[in-house]
């Protein structure tokens, strides 16, 4: 288990988020990278169009969607960050048609 | 002092909700028996078309009575909007049956064709074949091996279970009394007159309707009428929620109007086994995805199967019993395809205590 004291002698990489350069620690998912960044919505609804943020990061309650290199609907909870990556507001309903 | 009910309708799925919404506007007071939530809801597991295309095949009483359930939908879904404040999320653009061969393709025309002939020489409703181009223009997401589609102006699609739901709100408001959890156990007919036992209690009224779907079979016997219905599978996909790219309802693939993409379906004969199988998903996923390519890398977040209620030979059933007069039964495997008149037709011939001669078709004696 790594001790969050060591966490700052990990590796850096750099994303993007809706075109904005963020910081985050290799290893981290995209939604722990983005919450550390407090940066947000992840999404917003497809029905009620409202603003979401994650709720159980365990990748059950797919509220914290995004757009992740172009594909819509990734669960940030369940991804790891890479350096370069590049992430966007998941705006309701993901577009397949591209 | 309670009153007895006019009518007493068994099942309260989309058939008998809206048989009973119907008897209630027309004044009758109404009660329905309605069974458990465990039970084997059609009305809960279809596939929400309103599909006119291919129906009638050997029974031409059929194809107008499609065709006027059909033509009767946007009535029908404008009333119950009003009454429930429930967005049906119907829409009626007119339907396609894609095929994937050019057999496939042969044998829809046919199927029209056919039509056409037991009808006298005069199609009962509107149809088209569709070049892979033509196709390609209404869809531009179909893929190459699409050879065409036959297409009806009549077919639409709704959410059906926002149908549901809008035709109990509907039944609440018009004093309909729903009884869920109500298991019938005996019908007896005594004096003119049914007594209808229950597990929590006993009901009387001077008609009583069935409409349970697959205990239709049981409870029809039981005031002399022929309920041959049996349980065929269907196997559905949901994907999550995408951008609308799908315009037109097709015969096993549409798009909601919240955007889930619904993958469809299989024909089983399990009985009253409703679990899904892997290996027939697969092979929906697989024939629908040739369809629409766009769909291979979508996500499927719900799968079920469920049982359709079908007559002996896909019929379906309305008939008044010729030993218990008062006595019918109302059922088919398009619950809602035929909603409309089921609420604006049906209960107008049951609060009269004669079916309409175009229903003459629909009657058990077929069977015999």
């Amino acid at each position: 288990m790594t001790r969050i004291a060591s966490c700052k002698s990990r590796t850096q990489v750099k994303f993007q988020f809706n075109g904005e350069t963020l910081t985050a620690f290799n290893g981290d998912s995209v939604a722990a990278a983005l919450l550390a960044s407090n940066a947000g919505p992840f999404r917003t609804t497809p029905v009620s169009h409202a603003p979401r943020n994650p709720y159980c990061m365990m990748g059950i309650c797919f509220d914290c969607l995004v757009t992740i290199d172009g594909v819509g609907n990734r669960q940030a909870c369940l991804c790891e960050v890479t350096d370069g990556m590049q992430v966007e507001t998941q705006l309701g309903r993901r577009d397949i048609a591209k | 002092m309670t009153v007895d009910p006019d009518v007493v309708v068994i099942g309260g799925g989309v058939i008998g909700s809206a048989i009973s919404l119907g008897l209630a506007m027309r004044g009758k007071r109404v009660t329905v028996l309605d069974g458990a939530d465990i039970a084997h809801r059609a009305s809960r597991g279809n596939f929400s078309l309103i599909w006119v295309q291919s129906k009638g095949l050997g029974m031409p009483g059929y194809a107008d009575w499609a065709r006027k359930a059909a033509l009767s939908w946007p009535v029908f879904a404008e009333q119950l909007e009003r009454l429930s404040g429930v967005d049906l999320a119907f829409i009626q653009p007119g339907g396609l049956h894609l095929t994937l061969s050019e057999g496939e393709l042969e044998a829809r025309k046919r199927v029209f064709i056919r039509l056409r002939e037991q009808c006298g020489g005069v199609d009962p409703y509107p149809w088209e074949i569709l070049d892979a181009a033509q196709v390609k223009r209404m869809l531009p997401e179909v893929g190459p091996t699409v050879t065409g589609a036959s297409y009806c102006p009549l077919d639409g699609q709704a959410n059906s279970l926002r149908l549901l739901r809008a035709l109990h709100i509907g039944g609440n408001r018009s004093n309909v009394s729903y009884r869920p959890l109500h298991i019938v156990t005996t019908i007896e007919h005594r004096g003119g007159e049914f007594v209808i036992k229950t597990d929590k209690g006993t009901f009387t009224a001077g008609k009583v309707v069935l409409t349970a779907g697959h205990d239709n079979a049981r409870l029809g016997p039981m005031v002399g009428l022929d309920v041959p219905v049996r349980p065929q599978k269907g196997e559905i996909l949901v994907t999550e929620k995408v951008r609308p790219f799908l315009y037109y309802p097709t015969i096993n693939v549409r798009q909601t109007d919240e955007g889930g993409v619904q993958l469809g379906d299989s024909v089983e004969e399990t009985g009253f086994d409703d679990t899904v199988d892997l290996r027939v998903l697969s092979a929906i996923a697989g024939r629908i995805t040739k369809m629409f390519p766009l769909l291979e890398n979508v996500n499927i977040v719900r799968t079920w199967g469920a049982l359709r209620v079908m007559p002996r030979d896909g019929k379906p059933i309305y008939d008044q019993s010729k030993t218990c007069p008062g006595a019918f039964v109302a059922t088919a495997h398009s619950g809602v395809s035929m909603a409309s008149v089921h609420m604006l037709e049906v209960p107008r011939m049951i609060a009269a205590g004669a079916l309409d001669a175009e229903l003459s078709c629909f009657t058990s004696e077929r069977f015999q």
